[in-house]
């Protein structure tokens, strides 16, 4: 099992993972000390995989100061170092999610600490409340959510294939009443997937379809239901308002939901995507990423800088155009794909 | 999120006063954190690299004029710069000399080729073509009914052939232009998540076909330094003509028009702005380089501005503000030419200084002021030009006819008097707002 995502990430990452190996190869040779210089080098590598200045800047940080304490004094052990670095970024970001933090404070990546601003303030999400969630009874509910053309309707398609095949009874809930055949292309993914979908009547108010997708799940007494949204720029405050209307509503009907608010990012996307995080966190408290697109030349490096910044972790990866085309996220294999052949 | 370029700078520059020469030191200083900005911007490493290294050069030596502050100064250079690479003012879209003008769109998936496809016939249509949108997307789920509905939006027919093979569909539509009297298609094509030899083979060959006049890619405004590899190939295999950014209504800093401009020296045509049929906007060099560099973008708003109200009409306003003769019509069609601008929220940021956090607190509601049109709408003519003839039952009859409650419409009603009042003072002299120049005839 681990073996095959590895896989996965292994083909997903190519380009990303070509680019950064030779970079490190071209920083590397003929260098017999680390030095600033070779720090500025690779702060460049990582810019060029998306992962962003200030986070870049941190991660090497870290780097630089495991360099000086642990008395490492030969370049070959920098792509080590920065691939730990950056799996322990992703995981502690994913740990947030399953288990209480534990880990000194001296540790933590930025995010966790009380002067970091950001999430400072956020109780982490502990096994207890997830399993107080699971205790509602009734279906599990997620919400999807993110930018425009990220691939949020391709991403539910292809999570109800993956759910369905784990013994659930899955239902899709078309609530892009905005865009232009969004029903009707959500539509044909329920069909590839077997799923039934519920609502959804052009300009409809879409908490109102949310609504009515819910009470119908649980009226047929469904284990699953994925909820698709329109997709919308993160800085269009009413829009943005809507979604929180929706979640509001669907905690009304059946406490605990949504159990899972996802944000779909596009792997091409850049630093934007840091705003994006940051907008939709803000407003509706994400449980997670779905990195969508990651097919050989996106670098999905902004999904470093978001756990690294704001402690939002990956949940799922998609890594092709074919509805199996999905994979959990697991930061160990990730770092590994990016820097190991 | 990014601290203004301009105040960096400033405290790069402190200590210089606005005299003598811009020393390498000082000018290596700023260009660090220009070369910050340009990589938070997302412009491709390599060209901020090459564009820092040339302008570098330039900045030294560059005598500091008493007038402006050096921080001032390098951004100008900086800018001008950056205005020149993305250069192309002017680009239009290339007609055939003989019609029909066949333009293909291509471009990665989700970046927005399609809605691109009804904003571009839109605009064409405004500039009196008879547009044809060609569904040769034939592998997206619900891509052609996706496509119908925004060219109902436009309005613009549209080709679908037989909706098997691409290639097909759009050699028969360029075929059959002609007769239903089309001297404009548009193709929008199908895009892949990634560029694979599949894609390619499928629009070169389309390429082929029908010999179209211009090849635009259509790129994701949010895309990071992936743009230029994308960009490269697209140009690489099918030779693209011009380029069209999208979604750039967000407070992405679209710096993959640098980038994409510099690997394929193509012009920027257009960028889109909006999820309506009409937000599409020319390519300006000097408002790209300013979004890049944070800079906020006053230009376009002036413009906007400019478009929207009528000199003339506004000289009768304030002839009535004067004469305290500005009634609740007055009001509604100062209200509707603000909104005409753009959404209000927008509006406020296009304006330089003003900060996206406090924005955010400082919700512009736009029901309320559709409750507001409403509300005077359902006034008699009477009422709108003497408010203080409102009594009650009026206002009962007022609130009934809107839609809305006795509690909004007293609002509304209190609130005229109040600007009303306010303008009064304002334009009399009477009260000074600091900042606000006087009105003068």
């Amino acid at each position: 099992m681990v073996l095959s995502v590895l896989g996965k990430f292994k083909g997903s990452l190519r380009r990303t993972r070509e680019q950064l190996k030779s970079g490190l190869e071209r920083v590397l040779r003929g260098r017999a000390r680390i030095d600033d210089d070779l720090f500025e080098e690779l702060g460049e590598i990582l810019i060029s995989a998306d992962v962003g200045v200030a986070a870049s800047e941190r991660i090497l940080d870290r780097v630089k100061s495991r360099v000086r304490s642990n008395g490492v004094d030969d370049p070959g052990e920098i792509p080590r170092l920065l691939q730990e670095e950056i799996e322990e970024i992703l995981e502690a970001a994913s740990r947030r999610l399953t288990a209480p933090e534990k880990r000194p404070p001296g540790e933590r990546p930025r995010w966790e600490r009380p002067e970091a601003g950001e999430g400072a303030d956020e109780v982490p999400v502990t096994e207890a409340s997830m399993a107080a969630k699971e205790g509602t009874g009734g279906p599990r509910v997620m919400m999807v959510v993110g930018v425009n053309g990220t691939g949020k309707t391709t991403t539910i398609g292809k999570l109800a294939k993956r759910y369905v095949d784990e013994g659930q009874r899955v239902l899709v809930a078309a609530c892009d009443t905005y865009r232009a055949a969004a029903a009707e292309q959500l539509q044909i993914w329920a069909d590839r997937a077997g799923v039934e979908m519920v609502g959804s009547h052009s300009g409809a108010d879409p908490a109102s379809v949310a609504y009515d997708a819910l009470s119908s799940t649980v009226a047929r007494g469904g284990d699953v239901l994925l909820i698709d949204t329109a997709g919308r720029l993160h800085t269009r405050t009413p829009l943005m308002e809507e979604l929180r209307k929706m979640k509001r509503v669907l905690a009304r009907l059946h406490p605990g939901a949504p159990h899972d608010t996802l944000l779909v990012l596009d792997a091409t996307t850049g630093q934007n995507g840091l705003s994006q995080c940051r907008l939709f966190h803000e407003a509706l408290d994400l449980t997670g990423i779905v990195l969508a697109k990651l097919d050989g030349t996106a670098r999905g490096g902004i999904v470093i800088a978001a756990a690294e910044e704001l402690g939002i972790p990956v949940r799922y990866v998609g890594t092709g155009e074919t509805i199996a085309d999905i994979a959990e996220f697991d930061p160990r294999s990730f770092a590994a794909a990016l820097f190991s052949d | 999120m990014f601290d203004d370029l301009t105040e960096k700078l400033g405290d790069v520059f402190r200590r210089l006063r606005g005299y003598g020469r811009l020393s390498e030191k000082d000018v290596r200083a700023a260009m660090r954190e220009i070369r910050i900005a340009l990589l938070e911007a997302d412009v491709n490493y390599r060209v901020v690299k090459d564009f820092i290294d040339s302008v570098q050069s330039e900045a030294v030596g560059e005598r500091v004029t008493k007038s402006v502050s050096p921080g001032y100064q390098v951004i100008k250079i900086v800018h001008d710069e950056l205005v020149s690479l993305l250069g192309g003012e002017g680009e239009r879209i290339g007609f055939a000399a003989s019609p029909p003008t066949v333009i293909m769109l291509v471009g990665l998936q989700g970046c927005g080729k399609t809605t691109l496809a009804a904003k571009l016939a839109h605009r064409l249509k405004k500039a009196g073509k008879r547009p044809l949108l060609v569904a040769c997307d034939t592998r997206r789920p619900a891509a052609r009914e996706q496509l119908a509905i925004v060219a109902d939006q436009v309005p613009a027919p549209v080709f679908f052939g037989d909706g098997t093979d691409a290639v097909e569909v759009a050699a028969s539509a360029v075929k059959g232009a002609r007769e239903q009297g089309r001297d404009l298609l548009i193709l929008d094509t199908g895009g892949r998540l990634h560029i694979d030899d599949e894609l390619m083979d499928e629009l070169a060959r389309m390429k082929d076909a029908v010999h179209p006049t211009e090849i635009c890619l259509v790129a994701d405004g949010m895309t990071g330094q992936d743009a230029v590899q994308v960009a490269k190939e697209f140009d690489d295999r099918l030779g693209i003509d011009g380029v069209i950014l999208t979604k750039l209504d967000g407070d992405a800093r679209g710096g993959a028009a640098l980038s994409i401009r510099a690997v394929t020296g193509r012009p920027i045509k257009f960028v889109g702005v909006g999820e309506k049929v009409g937000d599409l906007e020319e390519f300006i060099p000097e408002r790209m380089a300013s979004r890049i560099l944070g800079l906020g973008d006053v230009v376009s708003l002036v413009e906007k501005a400019e478009a929207v109200i009528d000199q003339k009409e506004a000289e009768r306003l304030e002839a009535k503000l004067r004469k305290e003769e500005f009634t609740l019509d007055d009001f509604l069609d100062q209200l509707r030419q603000m909104r005409r601008i753009a959404p209000l929220d927008q509006v406020l940021q296009m304006v330089p200084g003003v900060d996206r956090k406090m924005l955010k607190s400082a919700v512009v509601d736009e029901a309320a002021l559709d409750r507001f049109e409403a509300i005077v709408c359902s006034m008699t003519r009477e009422e709108r030009r003497r408010p203080e003839i409102l009594d009650g039952s009026r206002r009962k009859r007022i609130a009934k006819g809107s839609g809305t409650t006795l509690h909004d419409v007293n609002n509304v009603v209190k609130q005229f008097m109040m600007a009303r009042k306010l303008m009064k003072d304002v334009t009399t002299g009477k009260l000074k707002v600091p900042g606000l120049p006087e009105f003068r005839r």
